[in-house]
């Protein structure tokens, strides 16, 4: 049987296109079939979790039964007419939510690299999906559980590899409504001209930086030892791979969720265009980054302030920023580099608020003129870059395993 | 003025150090007078001065980007 990665090569594009047809036809005379939505999911979750990956599809379904029992038992718990809504049932259950992603991400730094067997391409990302769900049923904006609608929110094959982390409120809005024929309309073509973007970043930019250049200076930086001028190409060549790479994908992802009618949000908004790092983490991945400032730092702040646990406000903020990207570099693995990739934004943002407090109080004696703007975005661009070639792990070839 | 508006209106004047009533429609966030921290500290004081409860997960940015959004947030959930 074929096996794909999702938007990988030309034929999964090819068979996209003739299962999309009749679903856009019907959206554009006001129908929405479920059935066929759920057909083409299926058959689109076969090629990516079956053939020689098969075990990864067993591996998908037993933690999809996991994960809608648990927040289906949690949402019984919260939507009891008086339920007690404790503070442990609620721990509890993001602990136990998150377990089968802790199993899978430690797996491989304490067994030689050697994965899990029951991981799967996007545990992690559906992982998100399901803590969040449990959050906004805990703070009781999420009113009623459907096991149904959420495992589809779940499964919505254009995200379920990398994302966009789109919300079950959102989702669900779309999912279950039909765009009037303008609207949809516009949908499509912004939908075509996505995906026409994601193929020139993905296919061409990334191919030019990822698969023709990098070798070339990572070879080179190899030879070199230590710091080098290659090493310097090797951070620049890198960050354009992930970017085009993954803004490529995500351009796919939008795309294709458009044409089906739901609106999954973008994932990038020019970000090396930022003026620091703050702008930058608004506009790089920032469905990931949005998940961490709502379901993470807003709620530590949230706690912190309200049992006054630090004196100032500052501290506070500062004491979230690290945990926050600390947690979002164990997210990416367990490994230095992603964890040192963590505490360098969080530090990043605590200089940069600092920067922003001195900036405001001497707004009179500093300069700001289109070369200072110009220089803040050359120097965000940079640190930027530098967090990436520690991320990249390049660093631990070069120096432990060189 | 009524009651309401100009509490939040004065708790708005503490978070950001300015006097935000005469510019209801300006993004806060676009701004730079508020971010994440500012928003959770506007909770906080939304449940301390008008005994109002939001929980996080009621804070979608884009309908509380505005002074006057924020007002008329308010305003609906007493």
């Amino acid at each position: 049987m074929m096996s794909f990665d999702p938007y990988g090569n030309p034929t999964y594009f090819i068979l996209l296109l003739i299962a999309l047809l009749p679903l856009m036809i019907g959206l554009l005379y006001g129908r929405r079939s479920h059935v066929y939505e759920s057909i083409i999911s299926f058959v689109f979750l076969l090629l990516t979790f079956g053939g020689v990956k098969w075990h990864t599809g067993i591996a998908l379904i037993g933690y999809l039964i996991y994960e809608i029992l648990l927040v289906w038992l949690y949402s019984k718990y919260r939507q009891r007419d008086d339920s007690p809504n404790k503070g442990w049932i609620f721990v509890v259950s993001v602990i136990l939510a998150i377990a089968p992603l802790a199993v899978v991400k430690i797996t491989p730094a304490v067994s030689h690299g050697a994965s899990s067997i029951i991981g799967f391409l996007g545990i992690s990302y559906l992982t998100f999906k399901v803590v969040q769900t449990i959050m906004e049923t805990r703070d009781g904006v999420i009113k009623e559980f459907h096991p149904v609608l959420f495992g589809q929110f779940l499964l919505f094959f254009p995200t379920i590899s990398s994302g966009p982390i789109d919300r079950y409120r959102r989702f669900v809005k779309d999912y279950d409504s039909v765009p009037t024929r303008a609207k949809y309309l516009d949908l499509m073509e912004k939908g075509i001209r996505y995906i026409f973007l994601g193929f020139f970043y993905k296919f061409i930019l990334a191919y030019i930086f990822g698969t023709r250049m990098l070798p070339v200076v990572e070879h080179a930086a190899l030879q070199a030892h230590g710091v080098s001028w290659a090493l310097l190409g090797v951070m620049y060549v890198y960050s354009m791979d992930l970017f085009f790479d993954f803004a490529g994908y995500s351009l796919f992802a939008v795309g294709v969720s458009y044409l089906m009618g739901v609106e999954t949000p973008m994932n990038f908004n020019q970000p090396f265009k930022s003026k620091n790092i703050k702008d930058f983490w608004n506009r790089w991945h920032m469905t990931l980054s949005f998940w961490f400032r709502d379901f993470i730092y807003m709620r530590l702040v949230f706690f912190f302030m309200k049992h006054k646990v630090f004196k100032s406000r500052i501290t506070t903020a500062n004491v979230c920023y690290v945990i926050n990207m600390l947690i979002m570099g164990f997210w990416h693995g367990e490994t230095w580099y992603y964890i040192v990739y963590g505490l360098f934004h969080g530090f990043a943002m605590v200089i940069n608020d600092a920067w922003l407090r001195y900036k405001k109080r001497h707004k009179q004696q500093l300069p700001s003129n289109k070369f200072t703007e110009y220089f803040a975005i050359f120097l965000t661009f940079n640190v930027v870059c530098f967090s990436f070639l520690i991320f990249s792990g390049f660093l631990d070839t070069l120096w432990f395993h060189n | 003025m009524d009651d309401t508006k100009a509490t939040v209106l004065s708790i708005l004047q503490d978070l950001t150090g300015e006097d935000v009533s005469a510019n209801m429609d300006a993004n806060l966030f676009d701004e730079g007078l508020m971010d994440s921290m500012g928003s959770v500290q506007l909770l906080l004081e939304l449940q301390n001065q008008l005994g109002i409860e939001v929980p996080v997960s009621e804070f979608e940015r884009s309908e509380w980007e505005t002074p006057a959004k924020i007002v008329a947030k308010v305003e609906s959930m007493q």
